[in-house]
């Protein structure tokens, strides 16, 4: 046992006397990125499905074929309701996350920016944060109706924590080294706030907005199952009651375009703000 | 008050029975001081001498820390730091104008970082230069406001040896040509051989030693006369070779 292991660790020693090449290290890192490697897996799932339902593996009352889906989506979409209520939840969405945008960024630069609205404001956001958003429905419709106004405000909720939360954090995490520098050069307040907090928490902000982005398709999705009469949701809703569950998956899977699709955008978005950071990587 | 300070007529900074202390521990004692106009001074100390307390009570940089005493320093103060202190979201130039306006700032940025040999890096982020070109990015700042008073805390202390050699020339260079008083934070005795024409030891919130350094530049570290200077400020911060 000994005696094999010395000769194999003694097999690659030069014999020559010459010195050893070097041999390149094992690479620890994963190496380089494989092309449109994020598609990969979707495409496989889609395959494997397709494969199955081609196979008669997949019933079809539960799991329809990937073309009987885009089949339905066609008809939905020419002959249904579909583009209404595409429409509709786009719109419940869009309001929802600009009011919940706006009130995150204010919120957060008065509590971030003074100790006043520190006091006031960032207590009652944690508190806010403590309770279960979606917990909020019953008594929204109490107050607001079970209009479209109620599905607004709790998307705006659930969209406004994020981005307060992220964007305060990083107001109030500022470098103190960078506090001290433009004290140095004489900035005024406001220069200060708008040349040195602003763009300084920029990264933390886009972090909240992307948690935001994805928290208002959340919030909508099981606003417009709950309590709805149009909508994406609502026609998933009808779906269940008829069984046909290929109308669901259409749903689901416009539910999942405007998921990828509004993350795309922010994170181009975030990336040409912060190009600057790409510097530190390379 | 020294008797160097009366034949000066002008002190660029004056610090009287400037004390300062940290949570009850005396860190400054009652420092007077004359800092002549247009002179390169360095304080010398060991870490936690309080040098850098000095230079931030003289920046106007010591928020809420507890002292008394007098203290006076011309209106336009730039300070170095240790780290280059570049805002890693704005570009090289737009580093250099941060604080800076008027018609013609951008055209002193420019001239600015040429004169510290960083021309045609203006668009460059902070994070694509080098330490060194980094300290260099901040000396332009400090100097574009055409300083006074140019404090500087240990300014080369994280560049590399040979780096280091080339930035004290150039400091020295920017210097006489633009004159401003110097305060140069080091615990490097040679850095402040070389470059400074006056050495201060900080030595138990005092100043412990005050020496003037008669010798024209360029200097090297190798000519034997400064070799008596290295060894009075050693033994001045209680530092004594063995091989000397």
């Amino acid at each position: 046992m000994t005696a094999v292991t010395t000769t194999t660790t003694a097999a690659p020693a030069p014999v020559t006397g010459e010195l050893p090449q070097v041999r390149r290290r094992r690479r620890l890192s994963p190496g380089r990125r494989l092309p449109a490697a994020r598609l990969a897996g979707p495409l496989l799932v889609v395959a494997l499905w397709a494969a199955a339902s081609a196979a008669g593996r997949l019933d079809p009352g539960a799991v329809p074929a990937p073309w009987t889906v885009l089949k339905t989506a066609a008809h939905l979409w020419t002959e249904g309701t579909l583009p209404g209520d595409v429409l509709t939840s786009l719109q419940r969405a869009a309001y929802g996350f600009a009011i919940g945008l706006t009130a995150g960024i204010t919120l957060a630069l008065a509590s971030g920016l003074s100790r006043a609205g520190e006091a006031l404001i960032d207590g009652t956001v944690q508190l806010n944060r403590a309770i279960p958003t979606l917990g909020l429905i019953p008594l929204f419709i109490l107050w607001l109706g079970i209009g479209e106004t109620f599905k607004i405000a709790i998307i705006a909720i659930v969209v406004y924590i994020p981005i307060y939360l992220n964007t305060h954090a990083a107001l109030s995490g500022i470098d103190s080294r960078y506090v001290e520098l433009a004290e140095v050069q004489g900035l005024s307040r406001f220069a200060f706030v708008r040349q040195v907090v602003i763009p300084g928490a920029l990264p933390g902000f886009f972090v909240g907005l992307r948690l935001g982005v994805t928290g208002s398709w959340l919030g909508l999705v099981v606003l417009e199952q709950i309590n709805a009469t149009s909508g994406l949701g609502y026609l998933m809703f009808q779906a269940q009651n008829y069984g046909q569950s290929d109308v669901i998956l259409v749903g689901l899977l416009i539910y999942g375009v405007f998921g990828l699709v509004s993350d795309s955008v922010v994170r181009l978005i975030e990336r040409r703000v912060l190009s600057w950071r790409r510097t530190l990587s390379s | 008050m020294a008797p160097h300070t009366e034949q000066l007529t002008r002190p660029a900074v004056r610090l009287q029975g400037l004390t300062r202390s940290f949570d009850g521990r005396t860190v400054l004692d009652g420092i007077d001081l004359d800092l002549p106009a247009g002179q390169f001074t360095a304080l010398l100390g060991h870490s936690g001498s309080g040098k850098s307390t000095l230079l931030r009570a003289v920046a106007g940089l010591d928020h809420g820390v507890a002292g008394t005493g007098q203290l006076t320093a011309p209106e336009r103060v730039s300070v170095v730091f240790q780290d280059s202190r570049l805002l890693p979201w704005r570009r090289v130039l737009d580093n250099v104008l941060l604080g800076l306006d008027g018609k013609d700032a951008v055209e002193r940025g420019r001239a600015a970082l040429a004169e510290v040999g960083l021309k045609g890096r203006e668009r460059a982020w902070p994070g694509q230069l080098s330490g060194g070109e980094a300290q260099r990015a901040a000396l332009a700042r400090s100097l574009v406001r055409e300083p006074e008073l140019l404090l500087a805390d240990e300014p080369f202390g994280a560049l590399d040896a040979l780096t280091r050699i080339k930035m004290h020339s150039l400091l020295r260079d920017l210097w006489k040509r633009h004159r401003p008083s110097v305060l140069l934070v080091t615990h490097d005795v040679d850095e402040a051989i070389v470059l400074a024409d006056r050495v201060l030891v900080l030595e138990r919130g005092r100043i412990g030693l005050d020496l003037t350094i008669d010798h024209p530049h360029p200097r090297s570290y190798r000519e034997p006369v400064l070799g008596e200077y290295r060894e009075r400020l050693l033994a001045a911060l209680g530092v004594t070779e063995d091989h000397a």
